[in-house]
Parts: C-alpha cells; sequence; structure tokens
C-alpha cells in the first residue's frame, strides 16, 4: 500500500502519534503571550532562532496601549534571541507574508499558532496549526507531536463559471460537508482542474481547509507551483506527493463549472446557500481583503466589478490588501484608485476587522458581508450583528447594491 | 468531584467561547474566566460553579486556535468538557492546559443541562444518579502530558527544569 502525502512527511502511517522537529514555526501578535509561556521554563535562549518566523499583523498599527506594550515585548525578545525571521507592523498579514517571502516550499513541515496556518498547503508544504503553550514548547525543544491524519481527497473538474472562484468552491464544499467533515484529519485537494488553479486560488482552499477542521489542506506541487516560487524560495526544494495507490478515507468530485456563487449565513461557516436564495439582503458594511481573500487576484476580481461606480450610499466598504506588496502591486494596477473612487476606505495591510480586535466593527443590528473565513456569533463587534461570507465578486457586486446580489448580474 | 452539567450545542466555537476582542490581550485567569462562554450564555460565568461539566455536540471549540478558549474555562472552574467530537487544535490546547476533554457521545445524548454527574478519570466513567458512561482512554502521548499537569510541567521535565 502507498503512502499519502501526510504519511510521507511525518513518517508513520494514519492514526500514528509521532514526535517531530518542524522546519519553521510561525507565531504573530500572540507571541506576546508565547513568550510568557516561554520564560516558565527556566531557559534563557530558544533552541531554534532560525526557525521561528513572527510575523505583527493582528491588531495593526497598535490601536490601544495595551497591544503597542505586546508588540514592544515581541520586538525586544526577538532582538534579544537573535530572530532574524521577524517582520513589523507594516509587513501585512502573517500567512501572506511568510509565502512571500519563501518560507513555504513543498514538501517542507511548518506549524504556527494560528488556525489558518493550513494555508500553506497551497505551496505544497504540510502546514498546521497548533497552540501556543505547544509553540513556546517548540521554541524551547524544536519538537512537536503530531497524530498522522487520515486524507480525504477532494477533485475538481471543469472550469469556475464568470464570477465564480475557489471561494464559492470552498463554502460550496464546508456547506455540503459540515464544519467538521475534516476533523483531524488532512484534505488532498486534485483532479483535472487543480492545474488551473492559481497559487492564490489554491490558498483559499488550503486556507478554508480550517474552516472544515482539518488539520492541512494541501495541493501537490506541480508547475504553477515553480512558476509562483522563482525567485521567492531561497533554499532546494523537492515535491512530496502522494502514492498512486496511496490510501484515501474517501474522495469527493465537485464539477467547478456547475458552481453557483455562494454565501455562508449566520453564524456559522457551514450555514450556506448559493447566492440566488440569499440576494435582497441589505448590508451595512462589505470587507473586501484577509488572508482568505486579500490577494491580487481578489482586489482584480472586486475592482472589474467596481470599476467607474459608486457603492450604494448606505453602505461602507473596507478594503484590505493581505501584504504589503499586494497594496504596492494594487497601487501599480490602480486598483486602489478604483476602490476609492467607488467610494471604498482602503485599511492598511493586516488582519483588521476580521478578528473584531478593533477597525470597522459593527453595532447592534448591522450586517457585513465579508470575504473573510469565519462568520461566528460576535467575531466583528456586537453580538447582535450578522456576518455573510462570499467571494470578492459577490462583495463588490453587493456593496454596490446596498444588498446581497448576484455577481454575474453586475458582469453582464 | 461532582458538578453540574451545562448543555451546549453542535460546533460550538472558540469565538462565543472566549471572544476576539481579549485575545490578544494578556489577562490574569480570574479576568479569562469572567469572560467565559460570553457570547453563548452571558450567564455561564456568573453562574458556574467549581467541578460544573461542560456537555456539548460534536466539533466543540472550532475557529481559531486560541488557547484562552481552553484557558477560561479552565479557570472558571470547570472540571471537564464532554463532547461528541472536539475540534482538534482545541484539543490539543486543552490537553495542553490540563483541562480534560472527554469524547462520549452516548454521555451527550443522556445527559441534560442541571444534571448532577460525577467524573472519575482513574475508571473513564462519567456517572449521573444510577447510570456511567465510559469515555476512551487516551493515547500514551497525551496522557503523559496530562499527568505531569499540562505540556509547561511535561517540557520542564523533559528540559531537567522541572
Amino acid at each position: 500500500m502507498g503512502l499519502t502525502f501526510s504519511e510521507k512527511i511525518l513518517g508513520s502511517q494514519a492514526g500514528e502519534v509521532v514526535t517531530v522537529s518542524p522546519d519553521f514555526v510561525l507565531s504573530h501578535d500572540n507571541s506576546a503571550a508565547i513568550i510568557q509561556e516561554f520564560k516558565k521554563f527556566g531557559l534563557s535562549r530558544v533552541r531554534r532562532p532560525d526557525k521561528i518566523v513572527i510575523v505583527l499583523d493582528h491588531i495593526v498599527p497598535a490601536s490601544e496601549e495595551k497591544y503597542a506594550q505586546n508588540h514592544k515585548s515581541v520586538r525586544e525578545f526577538v532582538s534579544e534571541q537573535g530572530i532574524s525571521r521577524f517582520f513589523d507592523v507594516h509587513r501585512g498579514v502573517c500567512h501572506q507574508v511568510f509565502i512571500e517571502e519563501g518560507f513555504a516550499l513543498p514538501g517542507r513541515l511548518v506549524v504556527g499558532s494560528d488556525s489558518h496556518t493550513t494555508s500553506y498547503g497551497a505551496l505544497g508544504a504540510f502546514a498546521a496549526g497548533i497552540g501556543r503553550t505547544e509553540t513556546a514548547a517548540i521554541w524551547a525543544t524544536d519538537e512537536i507531536w503530531l497524530r498522522v491524519p487520515e486524507t480525504i481527497k477532494i477533485e475538481f473538474v471543469g472550469k469556475f463559471p464568470p464570477a465564480v472562484s475557489a471561494k464559492d468552491a470552498a463554502l460550496k464544499i464546508i456547506g455540503d460537508g459540515g464544519a467538521d467533515m475534516a476533523d483531524y484529519r488532512a484534505v488532498e485537494f486534485g483532479g483535472p482542474a487543480a492545474k488551473d488553479f492559481s497559487v492564490a486560488s489554491r490558498f483559499v482552499l488550503c486556507n478554508m481547509a480550517a474552516e472544515m477542521g482539518a488539520k492541512n489542506g494541501y495541493f501537490p506541487p506541480d508547475g504553477v507551483t515553480r512558476l509562483w516560487l522563482g525567485g521567492r524560495a531561497k533554499e532546494a526544494f523537492q515535491a512530496v506527493v502522494s502514492d498512486p495507490d496511496a490510501l484515501f478515507e474517501k474522495t469527493l468530485t465537485y464539477d467547478l463549472s456547475t458552481l453557483l456563487p455562494q454565501v455562508a449565513c449566520p453564524h456559522s461557516v457551514d450555514n450556506v446557500k448559493p447566492v440566488t436564495e440569499v440576494e435582497g439582503t441589505k448590508i451595512h458594511q462589505g470587507l473586501i481583503g484577509t488572508c482568505t481573500n486579500g490577494r491580487l487576484e481578489d482586489l482584480e476580481a472586486a475592482a472589474t466589478i467596481l470599476k467607474g461606480r459608486k457603492i450604494h450610499g448606505e453602505v461602507r466598504c473596507l478594503v484590505l490588501p493581505a501584504s504589503q506588496e499586494v497594496y504596492l502591486e494594487a497601487s501599480k494596477l490602480g486598483l486602489l484608485t478604483v476602490f476609492a473612487q467607488a467610494g471604498c476606505l482602503i485599511l492598511n495591510p493586516g488582519c483588521g476587522p476580521c478578528l473584531g480586535a478593533h477597525q470597522g466593527l459593527m453595532a447592534a443590528g448591522e450586517v457585513t458581508l465579508s470575504t473573510a473565513n469565519r462568520n461566528f456569533k460576535g467575531r466583528m463587534g456586537s453580538r447582535e450583528a450578522q456576518i455573510y461570507l462570499a467571494s470578492p465578486a459577490t462583495v463588490a457586486a453587493s456593496v454596490l447594491a446596498g444588498a446581497i446580489t448576484d455577481p454575474r448580474k453586475v458582469l453582464q | 468531584m461532582k458538578g453540574i452539567v451545562w448543555k451546549y450545542g453542535d460546533n460550538v466555537n472558540t469565538d462565543v467561547i472566549y471572544a476576539g476582542k481579549y485575545t490578544y490581550v494578556i489577562l490574569p485567569p480570574e479576568e479569562m474566566a469572567k469572560h467565559a462562554l460570553e457570547d453563548l450564555d452571558p450567564e455561564f460565568a456568573r453562574l458556574v460553579r467549581p467541578g460544573d461539566v461542560i456537555v456539548a455536540g460534536k466539533n466543540f471549540g472550532c475557529g481559531s486556535s486560541r488557547e484562552q478558549a481552553a484557558a477560561c474555562l479552565k479557570y472558571a472552574g470547570v472540571q471537564a468538557v464532554v463532547a461528541k467530537s472536539f475540534a482538534r487544535i482545541y484539543y490539543r490546547n486543552a490537553i495542553n492546559l490540563g483541562l480534560p476533554v472527554l469524547q462520549s457521545a452516548e454521555a451527550v445524548e443522556a445527559l441534560q443541562a442541571g444534571d448532577e454527574v460525577e467524573v472519575d478519570f482513574a475508571a473513564g466513567k462519567i456517572r449521573r444518579g444510577g447510570g456511567e458512561f465510559s469515555f476512551p482512554s487516551f493515547p500514551p502521548s497525551v496522557l503523559g502530558i496530562l499527568e505531569a499537569g499540562g505540556l509547561v510541567e511535561y517540557t520542564k521535565k523533559k528540559l531537567g527544569k522541572a
């Protein structure tokens, strides 16, 4: 019997518990709390400063003194410990910065104290989210225990219709399977249409694998991967792929050509309906960006719809490029001008309002349509507010109308 | 130890267990406990007593990796969380902090809010009145962490710092 990608990376069969040494361990603003945990071990130095990646992105720039203090303690720590892979508040969302820096390479093992660490499977890495205390323990020991996951395979066939994208595919899969469809498991994406997915689109699926409950998401590396990594990868790498006779728990197939734009309704990511069933729902705010949908292709999809138009007078629309690099590219292409002229508010790269700690929170009774990955009750301000999730195209079409709108109508 | 059952549904997520607005502030344990389940059951933090047990459906703790979602329940005095299944990062965090997370679909079906239960960790049983429900034993690697009282103590021993 052959082995799956995850079995090869972790060096054992599904169901076994192994102790491994990761290639990289990521953390963000929560590094301030991890430092406090690390100090409990009584060690003066981290074991492998070269494996630690820290990006300040969650509450940037600091909106209150207590956050400024956290950031300061992180800056002092990285300086004292010689951690060179530190990225300050101007760089963007940790997951986007991580891939732009070329840290996510095929065959690498990455863990991070953020649930969306799964995103790096877009480039063929094994990447899983972990907690804070165990991140501190890796800083101390360079080791972590992981259970080797069983693998669910999801195959894509066909081509996306206009105004339908990877986010719609992700929401459709989660709506069908439920928020626990891949608990403890790996999700491997493939099928004849996989080669048509850009790295940004692969990122969306692997990012949203966290919302399926998955330990990791993964696209087998191919020419698209190698092209994207050219000039970014700083080390040699070798693709690791599942054997042809590997054992998958099950295989699901999705035909992209029949997919409609999808919307996740309050208050869970698996409460998914085709946009046609929720059209006309009034919104107060649109959010385009985050680690899920803040890359250039996402901003382009939104700008195509917003160009030369004005957003609805009773709606505000926030745009957050995922990183400084994306911000600069969008600026060069004139996309930021399109957004500003349409009446959107362009925020600095970062996590922003997605997690509800600052920027663009909602009052009771308000509704946001967001390209982010979670719509849990109370996540963006009041617990009496509502969050719907959709693709950048659907959010762009909806901020024009002031209500949830099928983007296919606007593109016609 | 005996306690009262607090019962909730499927997919109880980390945002409703511990809201994002508190996640990046370093709070002392008693303050964390005050915000436990704030957006799911605003009365919980005020009424919970040491030894109480949370009983929930599938995928408990889905969402964020935030560890306080496990810590706040522990500091609120919760003796154990019993669920049909747990989200994987939540499961890890709970073990690493020494909050027992017990999987038993049978117990979840049977137990009701307000029931008085006793958790017997040595025997692997949850008892209510005359009835009892078993929960599976932990894998050895996980048991080692729980027995040490959490990952910090476990790691200190490994490093020879305990």
